[in-house]
């Protein structure tokens, strides 16, 4: 029987709840792993879950320095989607999107996966044309869009200004219906949870602080709970990848760590049951179960580990609100946060074997990895169970960059900052 | 964030254009070293901490400067004119009109 069920609700709402089992177990380090994953955030969690589940590799530990989740996995606007256009992007975005839609049943964990679609407003009609044009790469590569006129979104999302008065008028909207927002907390916990069970060690508190060589090979890592040996040394830090890369004696890799910050207000009834981007500037809201409105916008531009940002931006995406939804601007303000993410050259992920033998790197997820979670661990997993890509991350490598095959789905160059 | 330009003083962050990592020699125009180039392209230092970076004060006296600023807390150690920069450094040999590249 699934250890989560009605009838297990039922029987332990009967006995006090005193009988459920801890998600994961807090074990000691073993002295050595056939693998050990670096960062206990959503990509490290779930390429634990991957390895063990889809590769048999169930000697492995997953390593995070602070506390599960607390990373961006657990402070992001938790959108998922797959309306990319570069063909590299649709086929391994749209691949997150199917293990998504099963994501709840195989991992016996409610992770509050929910398709309540995203709609990308058009201010112009030439952005009209590109929206178009991209919802149509989307079809072709098996992803679902629709194109929706002005009438059809006042529609679905009344409260919206679409009258002729608006600072950016809006043209249309291209809406993809499979996409949506997921419990972000839950799909940490329900990785960890499956992961654990298949035999993962999950070590909290465990800060890796430098790496064990044996020559140019990485054989095991050095933590605050001592060495660890591991056959395979995967590392998926999101924002702290230059950080924890220099430990490893990489100083330059194609990544910069930007600050990007998000808000969320008080509680409303429902007033808005998709997620709406504002195509004019940036800017992306939905409204969490709990009822707040939680949105973002830019990063806010130049480099940053502080985890924390500036009001500029601040200012920026309160106006932009404002001025889309006139009738929120009374709204107040509950919280703003900041996460530091990869950003990469060309603004799409990498997932990799090397730079060093013996280790694995998975990075430059930029402010769009939280729907990746899923297609990264499982990418991940099979690169590292296979010492070579799956032909889904195989683009994603790190000497792209060098071979002139960078993947710029914004055409902004190397300005990771613009991506 | 307060950027202390050297002409105007210190100013919002929101008049700067941020320009990137000044870490980053940038090759010989002539030089065909691929990869000098390409390490001027898409590598980054990433530094947490005090970061040389380039910064326009474009809503104000429009100069370009060299900031030093730590990426942890934000503070601004310090802000020049990129100009005096550029000028303290030694000229590279130019090639002259009609020579051989
Ligand atoms: C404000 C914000 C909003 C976002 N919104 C979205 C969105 O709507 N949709 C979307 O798809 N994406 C979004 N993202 C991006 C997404 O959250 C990230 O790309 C993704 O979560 C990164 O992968 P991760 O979950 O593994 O990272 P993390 O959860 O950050 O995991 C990395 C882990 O590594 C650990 N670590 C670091 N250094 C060490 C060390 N030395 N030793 C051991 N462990 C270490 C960290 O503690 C951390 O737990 C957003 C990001 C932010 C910040
Ligand atoms: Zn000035």
């Amino acid at each position: 029987m699934a250890e989560y069920s009605a009838l297990a609700l039922l029987k332990n709402a009967l006995t006090g709840n005193r009988d459920w089992k801890p998600a994961w177990r807090k074990p000691e380090p073993k002295p050595e792993y056939d693998v050990v994953v670096v960062g206990g955030g959503g990509h490290g969690l779930a390429t634990a879950y991957y390895l063990a589940r889809e590769h048999g590799i169930t000697n492995v530990a997953v390593v995070e320095k602070g506390w599960l989740g607390s990373g961006n996995v657990g402070r992001n606007t938790t959108i998922v989607r797959s309306n990319y256009m570069l063909p590299a992007n649709v086929r391994f975005y749209e691949h997150s999107m199917k293990l998504w839609e099963n994501l709840s049943h195989e991992l016996n964990y409610n992770v509050m996966f929910s398709q309540r679609g995203i709609l990308n407003l058009a201010h112009t009609p030439s952005q009209a044309d590109d929206f178009i044009r991209r919802g149509n790469a989307m079809l072709h590569d098996g992803a679902d869009a629709v194109w929706l006129t002005p009438a059809e979104i006042a529609k679905k999302v009344p409260g919206l200004d679409v009258s002729a008065k608006a600072r950016f008028p809006i043209v249309g909207g291209l809406l993809q219906p499979r996409a949506g927002t997921a419990r972000h907390d839950a799909v940490a916990w329900g990785y960890a949870r499956g992961a654990d069970r298949l035999g993962v060690d999950i070590l909290e508190n465990c800060e890796v602080t430098g790496f064990l060589r044996e020559g140019e090979r990485v054989t095991g890592v050095a933590t605050a709970r001592g060495e660890i040996r591991a056959k395979k040394v995967a590392i998926a830090v999101a924002g702290s990848t230059g950080r924890v890369m220099k430990l490893a004696g990489i100083d330059r890799l194609p990544i910069e760590s930007h600050v990007l910050q998000a808000f969320v207000s008080e509680s409303l009834k429902p007033v808005i049951d998709t997620v709406v981007t504002f195509g004019a500037g940036h800017l992306y809201v939905s409204q969490s179960d709990k009822g707040g409105l939680v949105f973002g916008g830019d990063i806010d531009g130049y480099n940053s580990y502080a985890q924390r940002g500036n009001l500029p931006v601040v200012e920026e995406v309160m106006s932009e609100m404002a001025s889309l939804f006139p009738g929120l601007a009374p709204v107040r303000l509950l919280r703003s946060w900041g996460g530091i993410m990869d950003m990469s050259m060309d603004g799409s992920p990498i997932i990799t074997t090397g730079p060093l033998p013996g280790m694995f790197l998975n990075s430059g997820w930029c402010y769009g990895g939280f729907k990746a979670t899923p297609a990264s661990g499982w990418c991940f997993a099979w690169t590292i169970a296979k010492d070579a890509p799956h032909p889904l991350n195989a683009a994603f490598t790190l000497d792209r960059f060098h071979r002139g095959a960078v993947i710029d789905e914004k055409g902004q160059g190397a300005t990771p900052r613009l991506h | 964030m307060l950027i202390p330009c050297p002409y105007c003083g210190p100013r919002d962050v929101s008049e700067f254009t941020y320009q990137g990592d000044a870490n980053r020699p940038r090759p010989d125009p002539l030089s065909t070293d691929r990869q000098a180039w390409d390490g001027y392209v898409y590598d980054r230092l990433n530094t947490a901490g005090d970061h040389r970076e380039y910064w326009q004060h474009s809503g104000g006296c429009r100069a370009h400067l060299v900031v030093v600023r730590s990426t942890l807390t934000h503070a601004i150690v310090s802000a020049g004119f990129a100009r005096d920069e550029a000028a303290a450094k030694p000229k590279k040999t130019r090639r002259k009109a009609g020579a051989k590249p």
